[in-house]
């Protein structure tokens, strides 16, 4: 159909757009190796220092913790959150069914600062005070849908005649989600909590308004970056970062491929792309 | 029936008493489906939906403005300070739409050919990579994509260093508004790329073939077929790069110039000395977005998604 | 083809219905939107300081909790300090009152300067302090023991720290000949290459200018502005915005833009000028007077969670030698008269640099930072311009 001019041209044209996204990462995870204090280009001294004082920085250290406490603490809300609704929805025809989905995309759909404000004064009017409780509350929240159209999709594409199999042939409630269920779903929802965890621990903006005088890793890279005093740290912090998130998305791209039941060579691809949509925001 | 009835009379109690509550609910489907949504559903309108109902209510109030506590005064001046002709707020969400647009639209042109590309005519394995190499950069850090601009831009850094390189004069690039469009389409690219993808690709081959044998050239086969089944996966993508740069503040706070308050920046400067302002300024976003979806979805964008 | 039009099924719009009607009663029982209630201050006015809690949070100017002598008192106490540095008043205001106000539990000293202390106050998320309990206090200026921005009816919300000028700044390689005043960053000499700090209580300083250059708009104090005077402090603040490069909203964007070399010239802090040029920058300030300036304390939490750690360092900062050093780190002048020994001890000849030897003279020529409120001292009347007012006007230009 596209003659080959179209071809080489629209290959090109990928290729530079590859670049425009690849090469600003590559040049802050170079500035890590920045001997200089000053962020100027080229980079004219090379070292390690600042992975050791990046390394021995209680603060550094404090935040990557919370962060990864944070994480894995949303993961699993969102895991339980979302599994439950996602099977409700995907089963059963009930009134207010799309208004689920509807309401579940919202925390993403509209922007971070409005999801901000709407918690905080929730736990304000609670009476919650600010602590890692109120980043969790906060990450659940958004974290919750990227499980959700996961296990979705999934349940989607396999049979609903399997559960009823499973109890025709005499297997309660718990037998049947034990040895039915869960091979279908444990990929979908591996695939989800890593990508939530991968979500809460890049969030930054629904964060500086829920935690209060704690500090998650971006939070930290927020105020270093305002206050300038240790961009050389920020840099090591930067490349860290970069290199920690992408490794739980590499592997939920991974896992997403063995879909239990495939029906059409693209399905995979669709789900890793449903479940890809969601903004990091 | 789906449970043997002999099985209820024998065999171990705890057993028995498993298949009764199993048998219990499977006759109750409704029962299954309120069990299993109740805690999400309670836990996210309590939290977020009435969150965002006692904000709306809260944008018709004011606030003291030596001690910000906020006053249960009935009232629209909330309102009309921010649409009044003579503040600078009307101006200030004018420049945000239009920033959010014109990324919109600088992010269509530049995925749509590399999502043409990758979907329709790289192989299987230049497909997967090109995949993976568009998915990456979406899921690294926002903060840190963002710096690392900060650093480009600056005035002694790489942009600068080419153009001289290149015989060139530096640019004054850094703190501009061509800044913030730059890095807005460099971080919110990905969020085009994959759902105009995901369209491409679900284009059957014989749709094609069937336009050619009517007697449509490839202009005309992509005007009239491929397009118009593509639109769903661009609106979809198109949601998130508005939505994205409606409620942004961080970006014009590290890059941007003297005029480049957005409404993120207006809300996040107003929150906590001011309330009611800012939850009024934020209803603006809240209602375009809600507009957005309604009209994404009518062309179906989220069956896109 | 689907079909393009298709109504809103009903369950969505019956959900958002009974939620926005849940909403509606939630707001009217509870205590409404959030960040809104206040906290009556806890009277702690206990007679003894207790045993250190182990950790002390605080909102700060930055460097003021700096580590070359915040580590002793670390070491001597065990109160370990986390530090959140603000950009402005109304940053620190906003920190405080967040999260059900007196500093949401979260943190224990903010240092105040006089815009935002008075606010803090009234909004009742400090709590007043035995000031017997600062030895150091009885040696202070008198200007500085119970100044109106910290001391309400006899009672001390805090203790006074330092004060300073807001200076001008520039690169001396590419500003030739050197500026003499605050008139030359209102030319369009450097036009493109000045900065501002992105503050609203910068219409002070455009209104200070104005008292100078245009008696006849008759004002006789920065901060207390009517409607007329404040439009043509705002007018003259958008006359300059397109001779600016940038607003900087922390100390640390300032240097950065003066160090990249995108900023040549602008108003600043002594902080900034020392960083740049303790890095070997071209750099140089004057203090054209008269000008604004600032004068802050340190306050504490109405819910401070560690108030034994926050008096010790109370205590501490306000002993001579610490004045001393933090006054030469900053660049600032401190309330503590008997500090000036000290500061030449480490810097020759900074005592009377800060003007510390003789404050009096120095003193009447800043204009220090304070809340605008409709009450004009200067002609007892009620309708100079609100806080929020200047806010708006703020964003007119910034805009």
């Amino acid at each position: 159909m596209t003659g080959r001019g179209t071809h080489i041209s629209l290959a090109i044209w990928s290729v530079l757009v590859i670049a425009f996204l690849w090469i600003p990462l590559a040049i802050i995870a170079l500035y890590a190796f920045n001997g200089s204090t000053i962020q100027g280009w080229p980079i004219t001294s090379w070292t390690t220092h600042w992975f050791s004082v990046a390394w021995h920085d209680a603060d550094v250290r404090s935040a990557f913790e919370l962060s990864v406490k944070v994480g894995a603490i949303s993961a699993v809300i969102a895991l339980v959150l979302g599994t439950m609704a996602a099977a409700a929805v995907a089963r059963y025809r009930f009134f207010g069914r799309e208004a689920v989905s509807f309401l579940l995309v919202l925390p993403l759909a509209l922007p971070g600062i409005i999801t901000a404000m709407a918690l905080v004064s929730f736990f304000n009017f609670a009476g919650i005070q600010a602590s890692i409780w109120t980043i969790v509350i906060g990450h659940a929240t958004f974290c919750v849908v990227v499980v959700y159209n996961n296990v979705v999709a999934r349940l989607r594409r396999s049979s609903g005649s399997l559960i009823e199999a499973s109890q025709d042939l005499g297997a309660d409630g718990w037998q049947t989600f034990r040895f039915v269920l869960w091979p279908v779903l444990s990929t979908a929802l591996v695939a989800g909590g890593l990508l939530a965890f991968a979500l809460s621990f890049d969030e930054v903006i629904v964060t500086t308004f829920t935690a209060g005088a704690q500090h998650t890793l971006p939070l930290w890279i927020l105020d270093n970056i305002r206050q300038g005093q240790q961009l050389p740290v920020i840099n090591v912090v930067a490349f860290f970062v970069i290199v920690v998130t992408v490794i739980p998305v590499a592997l939920a791209q991974r896992v997403m491929r063995d879909t239990g039941v495939i029906r059409r060579g693209s399905a995979q691809v669709t789900e890793a792309v449903e479940a890809a949509e969601i903004p990091a925001v | 029936m789906a449970v043997d009835a002999g099985a209820l009379e024998t065999g171990p109690s705890v057993r028995r008493a498993r298949l009764r509550l199993s048998g219990f609910f499977w006759r109750r489907p409704w029962l299954r489906a309120v069990g299993l949504l109740a805690l999400p559903l309670a836990a996210f309108l309590v939290v977020y939906v009435g969150s965002l109902g006692v904000l709306f209510i809260s944008s018709l109030w004011t606030s003291s403005s030596l001690t910000s506590t906020i006053e249960h005064t009935w009232t629209f001046a909330n309102y009309r300070t921010i649409f009044s002709r003579a503040g600078p707020y009307l101006h200030i969400a004018g420049f945000t739409l239009e920033m959010a647009a014109i990324v919109t639209l600088t992010c269509a042109v530049l995925a749509f050919p590399l999502a043409f590309f990758m979907a329709r005519l790289a192989g299987k394995r230049a497909r997967a990579v090109l995949f993976v190499l568009v998915l990456l950069p979406l899921w690294s850090s926002y903060l840190v994509r963002l710096y690392a601009w900060q650093t480009i831009l600056a005035h002694n850094g790489a942009i600068n260093w080419a153009l001289n390189g290149l015989g060139l004069p530096s640019q004054n690039l850094a703190y501009t508004n061509t800044a913030m469009w730059i890095v807005y389409t460099y971080v919110w690219l990905p969020f085009m790329v994959l759902p105009v993808y995901a369209a491409l690709e679900r284009i059957p081959d014989s749709y094609l073939e069937a336009s050619a044998d009517l007697g449509a050239r490839g202009w005309r086969t992509f005007r009239s077929v491929i397009l118009p089944l593509v639109l769903p996966g661009i609106v979809a993508g198109s949601i998130f790069t508005f939505a994205l740069t409606l409620g942004d503040y961080i970006t014009p706070a590290l890059v941007g110039g003297t005029s480049s308050d957005m409404i993120g920046t207006v809300v996040y400067q107003n929150f906590a000395t001011n309330l009611p302002f800012a939850a009024a300024f934020a209803v603006i976003p809240m209602a375009i977005m809600g507009a957005y979806l309604l009209i994404a979805r009518r062309l179906g964008a989220f069956e896109a998604l | 083809m689907r079909r393009i039009w298709q109504r809103p099924r009903a369950s969505v719009v019956v959900v958002l219905a009974v939620t926005a009607a849940l909403a509606f009663v939630a707001s009217g029982c509870g205590g409404g939107g959030g960040g809104g209630g206040s906290t009556t201050a806890a009277s702690t006015t206990a007679t003894t300081i207790g045993k250190g809690e182990g950790s002390l949070d605080v909102i700060e100017w930055p460097y003021y909790t700096d580590k070359s002598f915040a580590q002793p008192f670390e070491k001597q106490t065990g109160c370990i300090i986390h530090r959140k540095d603000a950009g402005t008043s109304q940053e620190m205001f906003a920190l405080m009152h967040a999260n059900g106000g007196g500093g949401g539990g979260q943190y224990d000293l903010v240092s105040a300067s006089g815009d935002a202390s008075l606010r803090l106050i009234d909004a009742g998320d400090v709590q007043p302090i035995d000031i017997n309990q600062i030895p150091s206090w009885k040696d202070f200026l008198p200007q500085f023991k119970s100044p109106a921005h910290n001391t309400v009816d006899g009672k001390h919300y805090g203790v006074s720290v330092q004060w300073g000028p807001n200076t001008l700044i520039y690169n001396t390689q590419k500003v030739k000949p050197a500026p003499t005043g605050w008139g030359d960053t209102y030319s369009s000499k450097y036009k493109g290459n000045l900065t501002a700090p992105n503050n609203a209580i910068q219409i002070a300083d455009a209104a200070l200018y104005l008292m100078q250059t245009k008696p006849s708009l008759g004002i006789k104090d920065p901060y207390e502005l009517t409607q007329a005077q404040l439009t043509a402090a705002t007018q003259l603040l958008l006359n300059q915005k397109p001779l600016l490069k940038r607003y900087w909203n922390y100390a640390a964007d300032e240097i950065t833009s003066f160090k990249n070399g995108d900023v040549w010239m602008g108003a600043g802090w002594p902080y900034q000028t020392l960083q740049l040029q303790g890095d070997k920058q071209p750099i140089k300030e004057i203090v054209p007077l008269p000008t604004t300036g600032w004068a802050d304390t340190w306050m504490l939490a109405a819910k401070a969670p560690h108030p034994n750690c926050a008096m010790k360092w109370m205590q501490y900062v306000t002993t001579p030698k610490v004045e001393a050093q933090q006054a030469i780190v900053f660049g600032e002048t401190p309330v503590n008269p008997l500090a000036c020994p000290y500061m030449d001890k480490i810097q020759k000849g900074s005592c009377a640099a800060y003007h510390l030897n003789e404050p009096e003279s120095y003193y009447s020529k800043i204009k220090f930072w304070k809340t605008p409120v409709p009450q004009c001292g200067w002609n007892s009347s009620s309708d100079c311009m609100d806080y929020n007012a200047w806010v708006q006007a703020w964003a007119k230009v910034t805009g």
